[in-house]
């Protein structure tokens, strides 16, 4: 089973790698990891995505919680959370096809964000699976190429992961 | 006041109340070592800085203190790698102060420039590049603090050169303020009391004892509820002094070298209560199979221990000096019982004691080692602080030594590291120089780092170092009789071995052979009464292996030369 877990740590240099680095070896497998700042300057949150049973989430949640550098874990597949992934993707758009792809990105709440005479650039924000759907479409227009930021999540609880139990 | 970046570190360290100091210099800490030179600090200078990392060590694992050691950049630095893992792996407080080259050419591979703390990231509990020079005092605090509260462990401090000279404003630091690192002293009460009403239900309860008891300085505390209850014990390599071995309900270690009643009575309990231990594959065997009739509590002061490796029914989080307290408290309906609930239970298993006791084969024309051991054992009158290096060597004197209180056995446990043994043994003596250190080693491990007899000797330490040689590498030569055909790859020291008397000798240090097992009393006795380091070159024969043993992923009931069925 795959799990989303937040990670509030100290922003100093090298701590993702520190947590990346713990994470590879105990031999668990990193969907996706991101980071970025807070609403607190020196605080970082990571957004990872593992895969494995309860008790490898369990024993990466309790590793990662020796780290120094580490503030608090939240485990986010544990309660109703909105869960998003931003791509941007490069799809081959010759005059004849283009609206074609014009109509899918509407179909999709997607955005054009770049066009010029071969490719367009589609932007597009929402769910995993969503982001999975409109690549599987526009694969038949060839895509040049693709960047995914990999999910980040916020819980819908009132209260901060900071402040959780 | 003000002062230097170096000052500034040397000063701390004796706020920290830093005693002693392991350490090898280099270009990159001169500015620290200028400042050693008029402080109160000792320093020892090891003669690698390897060695000064196992000093620091043994010196903790004696003490209870926190080890300190120097090493310089680049090379002085990854020098200390094997010792810091050795300390990671066994819970030891350490903090390790490296030099790195200035700031302005960090990342341009400069000369003796390595990423120490990319490097140890993985065998540490915590590391610092520290970036300014102001922040030494804070780092240092919060390094001591972090080395020997919760789980100890070694913490690697990493000071580039330009900051040692820097002047700052100094201000030792009251208190710490660490937000993502809170050890928690207390548990809960209501998973000390299950444990205490599983206890009261269990009809086969037994304790398994680790380092952690040790460590957490609880083995007093263990001994009054064991005097109490009455309910027997297994022990880890790391838990070997928390309770007298020869109290008759201790069984013995367990695991690929235990003993057979301390095997048999983990495969038959229904209740195994794990107290500061971590399951060790060496321990557990076959895991699917460990302890498979009982439940299991555990009681540890690291939450990730839980579940990691053996599946926890009951666990307690938290300090021992505060869990094994509660224990003892909620034990308390049962404390007039006197543990007669129990006493069918510990008869049969210290029935098992006495029927299949550790035992070899007895020899006139060779030297047995497990005879060395007991002849040491019996000459010190069981109260040495016997440190090991790794191998047979190791496995017999965990089996044959009696030790009676904790911190007597200083061993590499969990990463096996041979070449500990001599330095964590001149760690050890100079952590407690009115107690009689016994180094016990092989030939394949002493050579490892027997370079260090010049530090032992420089400071005249009266330590005692019996090696057992049987000129191969024991151990490895045991697996390849038992798992390789006998097919001896590599594991005979092929020009005829070492002269241990001469090697002595030539670093200063006395030396003394014995060849017939009528010499070996007589070569123990005559080194412990001589005044400076010895060395003992004590032959044993090479063809002995350490018994019983459980394969490497065989379960603890399949034990070669162990009658369990």
């Amino acid at each position: 089973m795959r799990h989303t877990i937040a990670v509030l740590v100290e922003n100093r240099p090298g701590v993702l790698v520190h947590i990346a680095g713990l994470i590879a070896r105990r031999a668990f497998n990193i969907e996706s990891i991101t980071a970025g700042y807070t609403e607190e300057a020196d605080v970082t949150r990571i957004t990872i995505v593992v895969e494995g049973d309860n008790r490898n989430l369990e024993q990466v949640v309790n590793q990662l919680s020796k780290l120094v550098d580490v503030i608090k874990i939240v485990e986010l597949t544990a309660e109703p959370s909105i869960e998003r992934e931003l791509a941007l993707i490069k799809v081959k758009a010759r005059p004849e096809t283009r609206s074609d792809i014009v109509d899918i990105v509407e179909i999709f709440r997607a955005k054009i964000v770049d066009v010029n005479r071969e490719t367009m650039v589609i932007e597009l924000t929402g769910e995993e699976t969503k982001i999975d759907a409109l690549c599987e479409v526009l694969a038949d227009h060839g895509i040049v190429e693709m960047v995914r930021t990999g999910k980040v999540a916020l819980s819908r609880k009132p209260g901060a992961a900071k402040d959780s139990e | 006041m003000k002062m230097t970046g170096a000052q500034a570190i040397v000063t701390s360290l004796e706020k920290e109340g830093v005693e002693l100091i392991f350490g090898y210099p280099g270009g990159q800490v001169l500015p620290l070592y200028d400042a050693l030179y008029d402080c109160k600090l000792r320093h020892v200078l090891t003669r690698h800085e390897q060695g000064a990392a196992h000093a620091a060590d043994g010196y903790a694992r004696a003490t209870g203190k926190v080890g300190v050691c120097f090493a310089t950049s680049g090379p002085g630095a990854t020098n200390l790698i094997t010792g810091i893992a050795t300390a990671y792996m066994d819970s030891v407080p350490m903090v390790c102060i490296t030099g790195q080259v200035p700031l302005s050419v960090i990342g341009k591979d400069s000369f003796q420039e390595a990423d120490i703390t990319g490097i140890t990231a993985p065998i540490t509990k915590h590391n610092y590049l520290v970036k300014n020079a102001k922040d030494l005092p804070r780092v240092i605090k919060e390094a001591f603090y972090i080395a020997r509260t919760g789980r100890p462990g070694p913490v690697v401090i990493d000071v580039p050169k330009c900051l040692m000279t820097t002047t700052i404003d100094f201000e030792y630091p009251e208190t710490v303020r660490l937000r993502g690192y809170k050890p928690q002293a207390e548990g809960k009460a209501a998973e000390v009391e299950a444990v205490a009403q599983a206890l009261a239900e269990a009809k086969k309860p037994l304790f398994f004892v680790g380092g952690g008891v040790i460590n957490a300085e609880a083995a007093p505390l263990l001994r009054r509820i064991v005097k109490t209850h009455r309910i027997p014990l297994i022990g880890s390599l790391m838990g070997l002094g928390a309770i007298p071995v020869t109290d008759p309900l201790f069984l013995g270690m367990v695991g690929m070298h235990g003993t057979v009643a301390a095997n048999r009575a983990v495969m038959e309990c229904d209740l195994l209560v794990g107290i500061g231990v971590r399951f060790d594959d060496r321990v557990t065997g076959l895991l699917t199979r460990f302890a498979a009739n009982a439940r299991v509590a555990h009681f540890d002061i690291d939450r990730a221990e839980v579940n990691k490796n053996v599946v926890a029914d009951l666990a307690v989080v938290g300090d021992l000096r505060w869990s094994l307290a509660a224990l003892e408290s909620a034990m308390a309906d049962l404390a007039g019982e006197g543990g007669r609930r129990w006493e069918d239970w510990r008869l049969q298993v210290t029935r098992w004691s006495e029927e299949a006791p550790l035992s070899y084969q007895k020899s006139d024309d060779v030297i047995k080692p497990q005879s060395v051991i007991e002849e040491i054992d019996r000459q010190t009158k069981s109260e040495a602080v016997i440190v090991t290096d790794v191998g047979q060597h190791q496995m017999w004197a965990a089996q044959y030594y009696r030790f009676q209180r904790p911190r007597s056995f200083i061993t590499s446990g969990g990463l096996g590291t041979m070449g500990y043994g001599l330095p964590a043994a001149i760690g050890a003596q100079m952590g407690q120089p009115n107690k009689s250190v016994v180094l016990i080693s092989g030939d394949g491990s002493f050579l490892m780092n027997c370079q260090e007899l010049a530090t032992a000797v420089e400071h005249r330490l009266p330590l005692k170092m019996a090696i057992l040689n049987n000129n191969v590498l024991g151990m490895v030569r045991q697996w390849q009789k038992l798992f390789f055909n006998q097919r001896y790859s590599y594991t005979r020291f092929a020009n005829g071995g070492t002269d241990y008397v001469r090697l002595a000798e030539a670093f200063g240090a006395t030396g003394l052979r014995a060849e017939r097992p009528e010499e070996m009393p007589e070569v123990i006795a005559k080194a412990l009464a001589t005044e400076g380091p010895v060395v003992m070159d004590i032959r044993v024969c090479a063809d002995e292996n350490v018994l019983p043993m459980v394969p490497a992923g065989a379960p603890l009931d399949q034990m070669i030369n162990g009658e369990v069925k």
